[in-house]
């Protein structure tokens, strides 16, 4: 008989995808100009954001509850893995005008 | 120039607005029956020897001590040359109060450097912190060294001539999308503070934030500020002092002065003016015009007050 074991076989590589996305990406988000760029973006579940400071004034990334970066002096670099689903709004603690917002889907 | 020299009824409010400088060799101001009026631009050197006053103070501010990027490279240079012309002031100050961003990024090495420098100028120094100076983790640095004696993050009063001084803290617990935060506790302390003291007494209260809005896209100003100026309502002299923006403006809003003093590290650009209020670069000859120090005359009894702002060069 061959039919079953396909059948497990086929199971087996959907469970496989569900639980490590094959393309797991790393988005990249700057700041400039005391100004997140881009402001807003769309990631999956698995991808990772990472934030990189080029202004000569330091910067952190904080989502309140959810992560919080270390303070991000010049060219300075912070990265979260996003595991779950949701809207993550953060800003800068130093400089709360800046905000932004990482929706996972 | 003298105060003489300038009739009673000449200045209006209009005018008044219209002397919100950011450069000059330095704006004297008096405070006559509780309407601030602006003596104009005056020569530093001759504002130096106005007749001694009932009361100097100086004002010094964001040092951003170990700031090295271009718009100037040497931040411990140009705090050393503030240093330096305070040290060489024909009339000694009182004291110094230094409005917050001492250092750039809270580092055991910034505070040192920065006391080691302003120690140099043998006056007592009370300070506020800007966001620069609680950027460790558990906000200890600030804390162990300039917190003693104060109550929440920082925040104390003390009377001088008659004079009574109110630093405050807006910086912290900064929340998305606000400003400056001075937070109800504070708020509290305040009210309690002001309470059952005469109304003739002259106020001075000092952030690193301004306290009133003056470019909430940029946040400078303070979410509950409002709040804190309510406390002061009824004093016959407030003066406000803040630093955080880099530039000279000033205001006058009832018998409220607010003024902000310019940085000894880097210039910022006025509101607007560019993409964002990061660091100014500016020609190497023009830096020094835009860095400097502020003196704070009282005249008590006469209700005067004159804010004299020197740079470091003309
Ligand atoms: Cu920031």
């Amino acid at each position: 008989m061959i039919q079953p074991v396909l059948r497990g076989a086929g199971l087996a590589a959907v469970l496989l995808v569900c639980a490590t996305p094959l393309r797991a990406e790393t988005i990249k988000v700057t700041i400039d100009n005391f100004t997140f760029t881009p402001t807003e973006v769309t990631v999956k579940v698995g991808d990772t954001v990472t934030w990189t400071n080029h202004d000569d004034i330091p910067h952190t990334v904080v989502s309140a509850g959810k992560y919080r970066s270390k303070t991000l002096d010049t060219d300075d670099s912070f990265s979260f893995t996003f595991a779950a689903a949701g809207d993550y709004k953060y800003f800068c603690s130093l400089h709360p005008h800046m905000t932004g917002l990482v929706k996972v889907e | 120039m003298s105060l003489g020299d300038h009739d009673e009824n000449g200045v209006s409010r209009r005018k008044v607005l219209e002397c919100m400088t950011w450069a000059g060799t330095g704006v004297l101001w008096t405070l006559s029956g509780g309407v601030p009026r602006s003596l104009g631009l005056v020569d530093a050197a001759r504002a130096a020897e106005q007749p001694a006053p009932g009361l100097t103070f100086l004002q010094i501010s964001d040092s951003h001590v170990g700031f090295d990027k271009p718009a100037n490279p040497n931040a411990t240079g140009t705090l050393e040359e503030a240093v330096n012309r305070i040290k060489a002031m024909p009339v000694k100050p009182a004291f110094m109060i230094h409005t917050g961003d001492i250092s750039h990024l809270s580092k055991a090495a910034e505070f040192d450097d920065a006391d080691r420098i302003i120690s140099q100028s043998r006056l007592d120094v009370h300070y506020v912190p800007g966001e620069h100076d609680f950027l460790d983790e558990d906000v200890k640095l600030y804390k162990e060294r300039y917190g003693k004696g104060t109550r929440g993050s920082g925040w104390y009063s003390f009377d001088a001539n008659g004079v009574h001084f109110v630093g405050l803290v807006n910086v912290v617990d900064l929340k998305a999308g606000g400003l400056g935060n001075l937070g109800a506790e504070q708020l509290a302390w305040l009210e309690q503070d002001l309470k059952g003291r005469s109304k003739s007494t002259p106020i001075v209260v000092f952030a690193h934030i301004p306290l009133w809005t003056v470019y909430p896209q940029w946040g400078w100003g303070t979410e509950d500020g409002g709040r804190a100026l309510d406390s002061l309502k009824g004093f016959g002299s407030v003066t406000v002092l803040n630093g955080h923006i880099h530039q000279v403006m000033q205001k006058v809003e009832g018998n409220v002065t607010f003024h902000t003093a310019r940085s000894t590290a880097f210039p910022q650009p006025a509101p607007g003016t560019a993409p964002s209020p990061g660091p100014m670069k500016v020609e190497d000859a023009r830096l020094r015009s835009l860095l400097g120090i502020a003196s704070i005359d009282f005249k008590v009894g006469d209700e005067r007050l004159a804010i004299i702002d020197t740079p470091l060069a003309g």
